[in-house]
C-alpha cells in the first residue's frame, strides 16, 4: 500500500504493475507472483511493445493476475480464458496474446477448450500454474492432484492418476511444450522468451506451491519446504518423452523444454491458403 | 587441483557487490528469500509493516563471507515484488556475479 506523505521507492518490475494496487491477495509463498515476474521478464526481454501485449486469466487465483499488471487485460468467466484470447487473437492478430491461469481453469472446467485451441494451432502462448489444488476454493481435489496425495475432498488419499498436462498439449498438437517451477525462474524466463519468439500454440507448465491448501495437508507446510522439494527433486531433462513426465509420489519432477517444432497456423495460413485455392478455381470457370 | 584452481579464481575474479533495497509494506513473510539467500545475508527484522509482518533486513559480516553479491535471487523469487538489489558499480563484474547464481 502507497501511502502519500511517504515518497516510495521504485521496484524494477513496478513499471509492468499496477503498484497502488499491491500488495495482492495471494498468500505467502505463492508461486504465482515469480510467474508473472519471469513473463515480464521474458516480454523485455524479447522486446515487446507494452502496448501490444495481452494478458487474459480465468478464474481462480490466477484470474487476479490480469488486475495487478498494467498491460491489456481480460478477466473472463470461468474456464473461458482461451476462447476470449482466441477471439482477441482473430480479431487483431498483431497483438501478443497470453494466457495465464490455474490448473482448475484450463484443465477442469476449460479442458475441452486447451484441446481444442491446441488441435487448430492459434497462436497463442498458454501458461498454467499448476498447483496441485483447488486453492482458492479451500483445497479439494483437482484433475491434476497426484495420486495418494491428500485434499480437504480426499482426507485418506487421492486414489485417481493425474492428468500428465505436457503429455496431452502434446498430442493435442501444441508446438512447444515445456515444464518448469516457480522457484526456477530464470530458466523460466529463458522458456517464455523462446516461447514468445515462436508461432502457433505454446504450452508451458509452472509447478507452483500452495502452501495453504496443498502444503498443509501433504507435509509441506511451511514454503521452503515446498521449494525445497521443488529444488532437490527435480531433474532437468530437456527433449524428454512427454509420457514419461508424470508427476507421481516419491518419482523425481522433471522439467525441461520438451517439445518444439514447426506447424502451420490453421486459423490464418492454411484459411489463406484455401482462400487463393478457391480464388482461383472461380476465377479458372469464369 | 581444484585448491588451486580457487586460489586463481580468487585472484582474477572481482565479486560483485549489492545493495538491498526492500518496500515492506508489500511483505508477507514468507521467509522464500531468508531460505534461499545463498549468502545467508538476510533475516527477519524487529519492525512491523501495517499488516503486521516482519519484513527482511540485510545483515551483513563480511569478515564471515556473509555479504551481498548481487545474485539478484531474492528479487526473482519473491512473491509480492517487494525486494530488490542493486548492483553496486564500483565492483562490478560479470564472472563473479554468474558464479553466484545458483537457481
Amino acid at each position: 500500500m502507497i501511502r502519500e506523505e511517504e515518497p516510495q521507492e521504485l521496484h524494477p518490475m513496478d513499471w509492468w504493475l499496477r503498484s497502488e494496487r499491491l500488495p495482492h491477495i495471494w498468500c505467502a509463498g505463492c508461486g504465482i507472483g515469480p510467474t508473472l515476474y519471469a513473463w515480464t521478464r521474458a516480454l523485455d526481454r524479447v522486446g515487446i511493445d507494452k502496448k501490444k501485449v495481452v494478458y487474459v486469466s480465468g478464474i481462480g487465483c490466477c484470474g487476479r493476475g490480469s488486475g495487478y499488471l498494467d498491460v491489456d487485460g481480460f478477466h473472463t468467466t470461468h474456464g473461458r480464458a482461451i476462447p476470449f484470447a482466441v477471439g482477441i487473437k482473430l480479431v487483431k492478430p498483431e497483438l501478443c496474446v497470453s494466457v495465464i491461469s490455474g490448473d482448475g481453469d484450463l484443465f477442469s472446467i476449460g479442458g475441452n477448450h486447451f484441446i481444442h485451441a491446441a488441435r487448430r494451432n492459434v497462436d497463442l502462448l498458454v501458461i498454467c500454474t499448476n498447483n496441485f489444488i483447488y486453492g482458492m476454493t479451500g483445497g479439494q481435489l483437482a484433475a491434476t492432484t497426484p495420486q495418494r496425495d491428500y485434499s480437504t475432498t480426499t482426507p485418506y488419499g487421492n486414489t485417481e492418476p493425474a492428468f500428465n498436462t505436457p503429455y496431452l498439449a502434446d498430442a493435442s498438437g501444441a508446438v512447444y511444450v515445456a515444464r518448469w517451477t516457480s522457484i526456477h525462474v530464470r530458466l523460466l524466463e529463458r522458456s517464455i522468451a523462446e516461447a514468445l519468439g515462436m508461432k502457433g500454440f505454446r504450452y508451458i507448465e509452472v509447478l507452483s506451491p500452495c502452501p495453504v491448501n496443498y502444503g498443509r495437508r501433504n507435509r509441506l507446510r511451511e514454503v521452503d519446504d515446498i521449494a525445497k522439494w521443488f529444488w532437490e527433486f527435480s531433474v532437468v531433462k530437456h527433449e524428454a518423452d512427454t509420457k514419461e513426465v508424470q508427476i507421481e509420489r516419491g518419482k523425481p519432477l522433471i522439467l525441461g523444454n520438451f517439445v518444439k517444432k514447426e506447424k502451420k497456423l490453421s486459423c490464418y495460413e492454411e484459411l489463406k491458403e484455401l482462400e487463393e485455392r478457391v480464388r482461383a478455381a472461380a476465377e479458372a470457370k469464369k | 587441483m581444484r585448491a588451486s584452481g580457487k586460489v586463481l579464481l580468487t585472484q582474477r575474479v572481482k565479486i560483485s557487490r549489492g545493495e538491498i533495497h526492500s518496500i515492506d509494506e508489500r511483505c508477507k513473510q514468507c521467509r522464500l528469500c531468508i531460505e534461499l539467500c545463498p549468502k545467508e545475508v538476510l533475516q527477519e527484522s524487529e519492525k512491523v509493516n501495517e499488516k503486521g509482518y516482519h519484513p527482511p533486513e540485510a545483515v551483513e559480516e563480511p569478515e564471515k563471507g556473509k555479504s551481498c553479491v548481487a545474485c539478484g535471487l531474492c528479487e526473482v523469487i519473491c512473491p509480492e515484488y517487494a525486494i530488490w538489489v542493486e548492483e553496486k558499480k564500483e565492483n562490478a563484474s560479470t564472472e563473479g556475479d554468474q558464479r553466484e547464481r545458483r537457481f
